[in-house]
């Protein structure tokens, strides 16, 4: 028999408004602007756009304010905005050696054609908090030198004249690009599926995943044969237009992990890469979507899956925090048919216990007596 | 006067360009450019101004297999002038009049009297204006650019 329940709209609707209040906070404090968000809280806008799946800055912003810097339910805001919008199809790939670099680091080459570029990076900061800051705290121009205009090519094409390295990743001629918003997962993947479910993945979950990597749980001897950030090209086909429309840039983290080898039935000694490509400046997780890439492709290396990171049905079912908030979160909502179903099944059990509990004394003290 | 195919490729390939400049135009900077060029306002909408999606394509390993990585809003329209030239516009984002401005400059281009002017006018300060700031961010990378140098240690 199912019941329903009513009752508690006066509640919701108080509660909301209560939210937007306290979202507000003292309105003797200004107001935080969009473009406020997405200039001084770059990053966070990029993580919404990464794991939000939609490549805007001002939305993703709109998110972070509106949910009131829980990035998660920014993410989910941005996921649900998603869906309101028609398609117009699918860009041309993205060509990441013609990107306009901002960073570009290898742990490989030291010196690697066009540079090690640090850019704006967190990196050999003392991570001590600067006061100045709370005061507003004006920054200094950045500083210029002169650049070679030369394209930059990327590491792997650099290593590939060895022939030591695998080559990048390809699927047979006659696989079709699989798309996760439109097809159902099904079990095993190809790696372009568990690609775009890496790249829209919960930054803390695959961080954690590429590190038990490191730890031994699916080891396999990682180097960042680079990282690179920076604005690339997008192009779309169309109908009514005989040549690829540009629509603009965008920024992505790319990150080139390269993993020693020793060889297996299948495959023999070398270096097997691992890949992670990202919305705007992502670092951790391009690194750790690459390690987890690379653990993904055990099997396809010819190994036994021994650990979790390696398991794909574990990590691509569960990287999704979207997915994942919404199963957790709808723990807290009313349940209160269910568990009184449960409660009726715990009283029984409960009264047939104490019952054998009951009989089983009695028979003791008989047999005692 | 029938154009040749290689004219044909010229003339596509240049307004091809005009398009990568309008798209990647700072909303503002065109409504400017086409306040003081005076681009006739009265085209008529034949689509959108829509904005949808386009998923993002990338390669696998960089050059590999393509796969999908995720979606970018995208804003289009289609515009007719009096004189009959049919513009497009298509662009990132969701500046519905930045997608009107720039199909009412790709039709303008199309017609050959005006297209110097269009260019002369609105592509050409765009794409300076691009140029410069590309120019100042790869300066500004160079300088983080580290240079090695090795110290010498013992003798010989």
């Amino acid at each position: 028999m199912y019941v329903a329940v009513k009752g508690g709209e006066a509640a919701i609707e108080n509660a909301h408004r209560l939210l937007a209040d306290r979202r507000r906070g003292d309105r003797s404090v200004p107001a935080l602007r969009i473009d406020q968000i997405v200039e001084q809280l770059a990053l966070g806008v990029d993580r919404v756009m990464a794991e939000g799946s939609l490549y805007d800055r001002e939305l993703a912003a709109l998110a972070i304010v509106q949910s009131r810097g829980d990035l998660i339910e920014a993410i989910f805001l941005v996921r649900a905005y998603r869906t309101t919008l028609p398609r117009f199809g699918y860009t041309k790939p993205i060509d990441t050696a013609a990107m306009q670099v901002e960073r570009r680091v290898s742990a490989t080459y030291k010196d690697l054609p066009g540079g090690q570029l640090l850019g704006p990076t967190f990196d050999y900061t003392h991570r001590l908090l600067d006061p100045e800051l709370a005061n507003g705290g004006d920054a200094d121009e950045p500083a210029q030198r002169e650049a070679p205009s030369e394209r930059m090519a990327r590491v792997s094409e650099i290593l590939a004249h060895e022939g030591l390295i695998e080559a990048d990743g390809e699927l047979p001629d006659d696989h079709v690009t699989g798309d996760i918003t439109r097809e159902p997962l099904e079990f095993p993947l190809a790696r372009d599926i568990r690609l775009q479910a890496l790249s829209r993945g919960d930054e803390g979950f695959l961080l954690a995943l590429g590190y038990s990597t490191q730890r031994g749980y699916g080891r396999s001897h990682p180097f960042v044969g680079e990282v690179r950030i920076g604005e690339v090209e997008l192009e779309l086909d169309v109908p009514e237009l005989p040549f690829a429309v540009p629509l603009g840039r965008i920024r992505v983290t790319e990150c080139q992990m390269v993993n020693q080898f020793k060889g297996s039935a299948k495959v023999p000694p070398q270096f097997t890469r691992g890949y992670g490509l990202v919305f705007g400046q992502s670092e951790r997780k391009a690194m750790a979507m690459s390690l987890c890439d690379r653990a993904l492709r055990t099997r396809e290396m010819g190994g036994d899956i021994t650990a979790a990171a390696q398991d794909e049905e574990f990590v691509i079912s569960h990287a999704d925090n979207v997915q994942a908030t919404g199963f957790v979160e709808h723990l807290k909502l009313p349940h209160y048919v269910d568990f009184q179903a449960e409660l009726d099944l715990v009283r029984r059990m409960r009264a047939e216990h104490d019952a054998r509990e009951n009989a089983g004394a009695a028979e003791t003290r008989e047999a005692a007596e | 006067m029938k154009m040749d195919r290689r004219q044909e490729k010229d003339v596509e390939a240049a307004r091809r360009s005009a398009m990568a400049a309008l798209a990647a135009a700072p909303a503002d900077a065109l409504k400017r450019l086409c306040d003081e060029a005076g681009l006739p306002g009265d085209a008529q909408l034949l689509r959108g101004p829509e904005t949808g999606l386009v998923t993002v394509r990338g390669r696998i390993g960089g050059g590999g297999a393509p796969f999908n990585f995720g979606e970018a809003t995208v804003t289009r329209a289609t515009v007719r002038l009096t004189t009959g030239e049919v513009g497009h516009s298509y662009a990132l984002g969701r500046d519905r009049e930045k997608a009107r401005l720039s199909a009412i400059a790709d039709a303008l281009w199309q017609d050959p009297v005006r297209r110097s002017e269009i260019e002369e006018k609105i592509i050409e300060p765009l794409r300076v204006a691009q140029r410069e700031a590309d120019a100042r961010k790869r300066a500004e990378t160079a300088a983080t650019r580290v240079d090695f140098f090795t110290l010498v240690r013992g003798e010989d």
